[in-house]
């Protein structure tokens, strides 16, 4: 028998051997805390935003998740705050909650707890910029003008009096040994994690779950055993040196996000637009990675930058590029037992453009995503990597075009042929996201619109985001 | 004074808290749980049904067919077409064939997939051509017909025609379909999240074999309705109602957002083809439609929609010879249902492209155009022969001609353009004249109930339901207006059918026009007798007594309401008052398109500027300025927010929310990771919305104000014909954008304008 424990409104909870695929948002709701509500049950909406704290590099950071896709190991060592536990005891409201009711940021009320718990982290972390913040919470009466008048109003009142620390609570839970849960293991550390996974090949490894979870509300599937990642600290690095950065697997989008802008700053918009904050917050790179989806936003992005893959088996490790990492549609390159410990980025000048075309600007998956990272020297180009996703059954090079550019001058006939190319490089689909036609056109445009950009303005190409005017 | 306050919504602090309660949130102990078993083919025979692997998953109690219900299998709101289990044929993929009942939710789901159906498939009508091509359709087609559009087609100095795909729109309302139902010594009480809770008291007795007295229904509130919770909640009720009492235990069930979906009508999606003759100024000679509307298998209220589009064909302007054809085409899709302007969008959107494309024909500015065909002196008679008396459209939109530089930007766009090779803008002023009432006369009436209590307080219902628009809240403004006394004097409580019977939808834009005024009647029926009391009383006479912050004034004296009212109590005054109130004026013959369906016409205009990148298409809106008449606004709080958001949800339609449907007629978009409405960053990066601050409704309406909900939705037209205006700027063709102009479909006009096809 096992156990877990984490903070929710500020009490001590203790579960003995909950059912692991049992998520946050039922759990929450069976408790009578009806505040948090489904809305889609699959992360999309933001209806069932929470807060969840943990601990990171001593200070305890906030983190709005969506509870429909949060099972309940993941909280072990955390701190929860629901919609119930956000005004004073005595009734009082948070700013908030204030501004919300002040500046009529409710209507039918159902989308705003989530909104509320989204604006709650942010004002206890001091984000700011709410078209992001707000990205992941959807709301269908207000047009959102009088949510963003209340975000922005919030923002410059200070934390309330009764919002506790819980720093100590925190610490006091976080060490400790391996729990075995009932069809579950969560290990404490990378090596535990190593020899166990090689003992039980077949089990599901879970990392945020962002993607899994749909398999347990959507599918109605149980994924047991299952292991889950989120203890391990060893995997939540990012090393910064002269050779490059080493990302470790368990490193959320959110922690990616913060460091490879400076590095890397159209990779650093794309992560902008990867889903929306609460998904960011608990799903990582390794699971973006491993997961092979065709239309994972990183993979084209780190394939352009020629990142490599560490892989590893119990004490075994091994190196690939993460273009070989996949095979084809649902194939990696991963032998039983193995799992991704972390990947490496080399150091290189940025030149790398990253474009992310989709339905809608935010929270949605790409239709395609084209990256480029072409180096020209005195007008000739010396070296292309470009990838896609969204174009095949897997993220991919666009080898064809590459070869059509390398070592030519960097010019508008140039991109005119190696346009030609792309019909070499892939047969994309017709799916909800768009038809073939359409990926194909506008992937032969990120090109020239590549083009364009190493000689113009970003104001002259984009609408959204970075440059844009 | 209560009325015309921007007070908050009457449950915004228990919406920020988390305690304003919806229907899966009320604590139902023992509950059993209930989920349909879906059709997975469009159209088929049921051939074999086998439950065995339903009945033996882990917590389910027990499975229902059609074969077990009690009462009537019925679920419409129109004819009775409707099962809400299918008896012997399924028409749409996605229909309910077996009802799971469960000791969970989830449990309920899991089993409710495992049904073993074997179909006999049938072939299925899917598409506009497919209807038309089997005359498949729910009645013959109508027609309005006003002077000789022909022959004045023909003699007309120019011509356009053309034809545009309109797709519909799912609601998306943040609380999925939801009910529960507690039995009680043979009588049931519903609690359920919908617009409409005497028709769910309807169909829940007659699926029982009860009569209305012995069905309760219940609705404190619901997370969004749309005109999506008028009809489609029905079946959830329903399948509460007779599982409750089958168990005699408590029922709940709500839909999964998939399944919510799959299982539940949209917005009509139209085809709607014209040819126009026109002078050289732009005015319209002759305008000639033909509207096709997807109405789905069953005919819900499909009817009405679609009659609803032909009296919107007109919008703001004056078409001097019209013909108007509508065809209500059945498909093996699902039932398409009310949304927001009630297929008045669709035609709205109709006459929108055809001034935008007669103004490209001419080469004029669109709003030049707009404005020679407005309705004016000697220009006012309707397609349906109804006189427009109340028309503001010139002035609302010389007005936010003014204050939204539209003139200035219009050039300064132009300049844009030429030295932009990638972004292009474009911009659009668009106007709506909406009608207000059911256009099924019947339906316009409404009761209140008012109760005043000895101390004071004063307890408020009426037949409407709150679904965010804030009803409740203004509704209340008027008890405390009528009263005298504060807002919080008035306690707002769940519509019930046990309390004020015979209720219609709320729909229609007419919540606050129909209970406002009903409720204004009975707190009047109060007021009058607590005069008549202070007047034998106190010796004064009746227009010395004032009711005013909280007081009664008696001539030269006052006294606190309550005082008052305690006095009137123990002098054996009644104190408690129904209201009753049915609009006026008008009446509608359907079949022969004439007749005055609409009490009075809600106007307002919307410039909007948008940015497309003609190498991908995307589009974004820069600016938007609004100037909406909500009469003399009962609450301009509660107004703005209506059309703020009624202007994104129609921007939406036109934009993003895409539905697309596979070959076999399997909804592909049935989540929000593929169905995507509006996101925060696509609201207008500056917006700026208006009441018309000299709005006043003509008609004798509650305090002179003017219905909201749906007129400002056709605002969002300025989007599309913005996005029209930005992609002709590459080229010299018309765009003949189809909506929603997504991406991709920008991107293929940009394309055409510089002759490119793929």
């Amino acid at each position: 028998m096992g156990q877990i424990r984490f903070l929710l409104n500020g009490d001590m909870v203790v579960l003995d051997d909950p059912n692991p695929t049992d998520t946050l948002l039922d759990w929450l709701r069976d408790q009578g805390l009806t505040g948090t509500k489904e809305g889609c049950n699959e992360g999309d909406c933001g209806a069932c935003t929470v807060s969840v704290g943990a601990l990171c590099g001593g200070r305890i950071s906030h983190r709005a998740l969506n509870a429909c896709i949060v099972f309940l190991p993941y909280l072990h060592g955390k701190s929860v705050r629901t919609i119930e536990g956000v005004s004073a005891r005595d009734g009082r409201l948070h700013p908030v909650q204030a501004a919300m009711v002040e500046h009529h940021g409710s209507q039918c009320g159902f989308c705003t707890p989530g909104f509320v718990m989204s604006l709650y982290c942010a004002h206890l972390e001091g984000a700011q910029g709410f078209d992001d913040v707000l990205a992941g919470n959807l709301c269908r009466c207000t047009g959102y003008a009088p949510i963003m008048r209340a975000a922005e109003a919030a923002t410059k009142q200070p934390q309330p009096d009764w919002v506790g620390d819980e720093n100590a609570d925190l610490q006091a839970m976080a060490a400790g040994d391996d729990i075995t849960l009932e069809g579950a293991f969560l290990p404490a550390s990378l090596d535990s994690f190593a020899q166990w996974y090689v003992e039980n090949p077949d089990a599901t490894i879970i990392a945020g779950a962002t993607d899994l979870g749909l398999w347990v509300t959507k599918l109605m599937r149980d994924l047991l055993p299952s292991v889950f990642l989120h203890r391990l600290t060893e995997l939540q690095q990012i090393e910064i040196t002269p050779k490059g950065l080493r990302i470790g697997a368990g490193v959320t989008l959110t922690q990616l996000r913060d460091v490879i802008t400076d590095h890397y700053a159209d990779f650093g918009e794309m992560l902008r637009r990867y889903a929306a904050v609460q998904v960011r917050n608990s799903a990582t790179i390794g699971g973006n990675i491993a997961n092979g989806s065709p239309i994972g936003d990183s993979p084209p992005a780190l394939i352009a930058l020629g990142a490599m893959l560490t892989l590893r088996r119990g004490d075994e490790r091994r190196e690939i590029l993460l273009e070989d990492f996949y095979i084809s549609y649902g194939k990696q390159d991963r032998s039983a037992g193995e799992f991704i410990e972390s990947l490496f980025i080399p150091a290189q000048p940025d030149v790398l453009a990253c474009y992310k075309i989709s339905k809608r600007f935010d929270q949605d998956i790409s239709a395609l995503n084209g990256c480029f990272n072409v180096t020209v020297k005195d007008g000739r180009v010396t070296a292309a990597r470009i990838a896609f996703g969204g174009m095949s059954a897997m993220p991919q090079r666009a080898t064809a075009v590459e070869n059509a550019l390398v070592n030519q001058p960097w010019n508008a006939a140039t991109i005119t042929m190696a346009c030609t190319a792309f019909a070499q490089d892939y047969t994309p689909i017709a799916d909800v996201r768009g038809t073939a036609a359409y990926r194909l056109r506008s992937a032969q445009n990120l090109l020239r619109r590549y083009f364009h950009e190493s000689t113009n303005p970003l104001s002259q190409t984009r609408t959204v985001g970075r440059g844009a005017s | 004074m209560s009325i015309a306050k921007p007070n908050p919504h009457d449950s915004a602090v228990a919406h920020v808290s988390g305690v304003a309660r919806y229907v899966d949130d009320i604590p139902l102990a023992g509950a059993v749980h209930l989920a349909f078993g879906l059709s997975t083919v469009a159209h088929a025979r049921l051939a074999a049904v086998n439950l065995d692997a339903v009945r033996a998953s882990d917590g389910v109690i027990d499975v229902l067919l059609a074969a077990d219900l009690p009462g009537a299998n019925d679920v419409s709101p129109s004819v009775h077409d409707e099962p809400m289990l299918a008896v012997n044929t399924v028409h749409f993929v996605g229909q309910p064939i077996f009802l799971v009942i469960a000791k969970s939710h989830r449990a309920a789901r899991l089993a409710a997939q495992l049904g073993q159906i074997e179909y006999d498939v049938r072939p299925a009508v899917l598409s506009i051509d497919q209807a038309l091509a089997a005359d498949s359709k729910f009645e013959e087609p109508l027609q309005f017909l006003n002077g000789t559009p022909e022959a004045a087609l023909a003699g007309a100095e120019r011509q356009v025609q053309g034809v545009m795909e309109i797709g519909g729109q799912e609601h998306f309302y943040l609380e999925g379909q939801a009910a529960a139902a507690l039995p009680n010594e043979g009588d049931v009480l519903v609690h359920a999240s919908t617009q409409h809770p005497t028709e769910i008291q309807h169909k829940v007795a007659e699926a029982l074999g009860l009569p209305m007295h012995s069905v309760r229904v219940e609705t404190r509130r619901m997370g969004g309705g749309f005109g999506g919770k008028e009809s489609q909640g029905n079946a959830l009720a329903v399948a509460c109602g007779v599982v409750a009492m089958r168990l005699n235990r408590p029922a709940k069930m709500r839909y999964d957002r998939d399944d919510d979906m799959i299982i539940t009508g949209k917005r009509h999606d139209f085809r709607i083809k014209y040819q126009a003759g026109f002078d050289r100024t732009g005015r319209l000679q002759s305008v000639i439609f033909e509207q096709f509307a997807r109405c789905g298998w069953a005919q819900d209220l499909s009817l009405p929609v679609a009659d609803r589009a032909m009296l919107h064909a007109d919008n703001a302007y004056h078409l001097p010879n019209v013909r108007i054809t509508s065809h209500r085409l059945k498909t093996n899709t699902v039932s398409n249902t009310a949304f927001r302007g009630f297929g008045g969008p669709q035609g709205i959107l109709g006459i929108e492209r055809v001034m935008d494309h007669i103004a490209h024909d001419l080469g004029l500015d669109p709003l030049k155009v707009r404005r020679a065909n407005f309705y004016g002196a000697g220009r006012d008679v309707t397609p349906y022969h109804m006189v427009v008396e109340d028309n503001v459209i010139p002035e609302i939109v010389d007005a936010l001609e003014r204050t939204s530089d539209y003139v200035a930007r219009r050039a300064e766009i132009a300049k844009f353009n030429a030295q932009s090779p990638i972004l292009k803008r474009g911009i659009a002023l668009t106007p709506v004249k909406f009608g207000i009432a059911f256009t099924l006369t019947h339906l316009n009436q409404a009761g209140a109930l008012v109760h005043v209590y000895s101390d004071g307080s004063i307890h408020l219902n009426h037949g409407g339901t709150e679904m965010g628009q804030g009803l409740f809240t203004k509704v209340a403004q008027v008890a405390a207006e009528v009263f005298g006394v504060g807002f919080g004097a008035v306690k707002i409580t769940a519509t019930d059918t046990g309390k004020v019977p015979n209720t219609s939808a709320t729909a229609a834009s007419s919540g606050t026009d129909l209970n406002g005024m009903a409720c204004k009647v009975a707190c009047e029926v109060i007021r009058a007798r607590l005069i008549d009391f202070a007047c034998d009383t106190w010796g004064v006479l009746p227009d010395q007594v004032r009711f005013k912050d909280g007081q009664v004034h008696l001539g030269d004296t006052s006294m606190p309401f309550a005082k008052l009212v305690n006095a009137a109590y123990l002098a054996r005054v009644q104190l408690s008052a129904t209201g009753f109130y049915k609009t006026p004026k008008i009446e509608w013959d359907r079949m022969a398109g004439k007749g005055r369906p609409f009490l009075y016409f809600s106007y307002g205009a919307a410039v909007s500027e948008v940015i497309i990148d003609t190498l991908s298409g995307e589009n974004r809106i820069l600016r938007t300025d609004i100037l909406h008449d909500v009469g003399r606004s009962l609450n301009p709080a509660l107004d703005l927010g209506q059309i703020e958001g009624a202007y994104v949800q129609g921007a939406g339609w036109l934009t993003t929310e895409e539905l697309i449907w596979d070959d076999d007629g399997k909804l592909w978009t049935h989540a929000p990771s593929t169905y995507k409405i509006p996101t925060c960053s696509d609201r207008p990066k500056i917006f700026n919305v208006n009441l018309w601050a000299r709005g006043e409704n003509r008609e004798d309406t509650i305090y002179k104000s003017k219905a909201v909900g749906e007129p400002p939705f056709n605002l969002g037209i300025s989007v599309f014909m913005a996005l029209s205006d930005a992609v002709a700027s590459c080229g010299e063709a018309y765009p003949d954008l189809d909506a929603p102009a997504t991406s991709e479909r920008v991107l293929r006009s940009v394309d055409m304008e510089k002759g490119i096809t793929w």
